[in-house]
């Protein structure tokens, strides 16, 4: 089937099959491999993206569903430097270990960040339930993102 | 894993959508929001020939308040429930069923109508359906049934939808003045399906229960309306009045034995919810002095 999309700000057209999820599309028809496959239906949060602004698990979505969407990736969050600040402070607070759930935490991050100025410690681990991190780094990570939360507070992010 | 292959219709009307169903019976599933279809899909649990998408059909979705009556559009998505001044309101029961379910990416996309149809008795709405006496509206080719939904609900993902009918809204009556509600669940991780959970609406006059509704998930094959509770109406709660309730509860549940649980802890844990439910309902901390019992 044909399909027509916005990812990460360009036009992209393409020829998909019914069954190919969205997770696969990006990561096999347009190379954008920062989008992880974990568990395949839905649990782990790994291949979480943007659909038109709202987080969405890209595993759970067919591209053909994409149609006529705007969908942005880890790749344009951190191209544009939306997240650059948190990146840094993931780094910082070393809130990745192997990586691989990463990119799906600084979406579910941000997405949380954006709705919420200063969200506590149990909003944030909250809205990151969704996402497993198999090291096992959720103190770091929730502590990286409650630190880029108070500098965005303070304006100074 | 990956979905096995099918052929991908995008309804363009629900008249549209009929015809599909009509024309495909059971080898067609409906795709709503894709947030429990998608995940069997990609387990290989089932391979339909067919998804007829209705995601386009702005017909079925948004809230609407008319007199005393809450209608839900099928396609209304659990994002839209949580955020809904008029479902604070008038059902705040739904309000803050879900919050517990699953996560927000999940619930950007899952609907009411998807999680409805596809009945899995560890979920949070179909017991609230039952708990607020909703009506289920479908649509089929010879027109609308209206379905209560403590009939709607069959079995393990079995409901009384016909393959060849579309789930098209949900009616709640609106709460009324004396109506006070409860929700609790016990879950692994915030979020994940319960493994004993209890959504619960009530009316109370001068701490009395003059009407309760107890409805428990993930202890049976659909939602449980708890006979149980009518040994709590037009009396006032004494702990051996809470006590013979929770032991006919137990009496009264068949729950299932797997990974999660014991059939005897989720036994267990209704009898909590129940005590529970009844100290918050009726504001008396006094009827959970065990608390953690």
């Amino acid at each position: 089937m044909a399909i027509s999309l916005e990812v990460n700000g360009e036009r992209v057209d393409a020829q998909v099959l019914p069954r190919l999820n969205l997770a696969d599309f990006l990561r096999e028809q347009l190379q954008l491999t920062g989008t992880h496959v974990g568990c395949e239906h839905g649990v782990c949060g790994a291949c979480t993206v943007r659909v038109n602004g709202e987080i969405v698990r890209s595993c759970l979505m067919l591209a053909v569903q994409t149609h006529g969407a705007s969908v942005q990736t880890i790749e344009g969050l951190s191209d544009s430097g939306e997240v650059a600040d948190l990146q840094a402070a993931f780094r910082d607070r070393n809130a990745l270990q192997c990586g691989f759930c990463t990119p799906g935490m600084l979406m579910a991050a941000q997405d949380l960040l954006k709705q919420q100025a200063e969200p506590d410690r149990e909003q944030i681990r909250e809205h990151l339930s969704g996402n497993y991190c198999r090291c096992t780094g959720y103190q770091a990570i929730i502590d990286a993102v409650e630190t880029t939360a108070r500098a965005r507070g303070r304006g100074t992010a | 894993m990956k979905a096995a292959a099918f052929a991908y219709a995008r309804a363009t009307s629900v008249g549209n959508a009929l015809e599909l169903l009509k024309a495909y019976g059971d080898r067609a599933k409906v795709l709503s929001g894709g947030q429990s279809l998608m995940p069997a899909m990609n387990l290989r649990l089932i391979s339909p020939e067919l998804i007829v998408d209705i995601g386009e059909l702005a017909e079925l979705r948004g809230i609407a308040v008319t007199g005393s009556v809450v209608r839900i559009g099928a396609l209304t998505r659990h994002v839209d429930l949580l955020t809904s001044p008029e479902i604070a309101a008038h059902a705040p029961l739904l309000t803050e069923a879900i919050s517990h379910v699953a996560h927000p990416a999940i619930r950007n996309r899952g609907t009411l109508g998807g999680s409805l149809a596809h009945a899995d008795p560890a979920s949070e709405l179909p017991a609230c359906m039952v708990a607020l006496n909703a009506t289920i509206i479908v649509r089929g080719q010879d027109g609308e049934r209206r379905v209560a939904a403590g009939e709607f609900f069959k079995g393990i993902y079995e409901t009384d939808l016909s393959a060849r009918e579309l789930l098209i809204s949900v009616e709640l009556p609106v709460a009324g003045k004396h109506s006070v509600h409860f929700f609790h669940e016990f879950a692994r991780r915030h979020g994940d399906y319960a493994i004993a959970g209890l959504a619960a609406q009530a009316m109370v006059e001068r701490d009395i229960f003059t009407d309760l509704r107890l409805v428990f998930f993930a202890v049976g094959d659909r939602p449980v309306l708890a006979r149980a509770a009518t040994k709590l109406v037009n009396i006032t709660i004494t702990p051996a009045v809470l006590a013979a309730a929770c032991t006919a509860l137990g009496e009264e549940l068949d729950p299932q034995d797997d990974q999660q649980a014991s059939a005897a802890m989720r036994r267990h844990l209704a009898k909590v919810l129940l005590a529970r439910a009844a100290s918050a309902l009726l504001d008396r901390p006094d009827l959970n002095a065990g608390g953690r019992a």
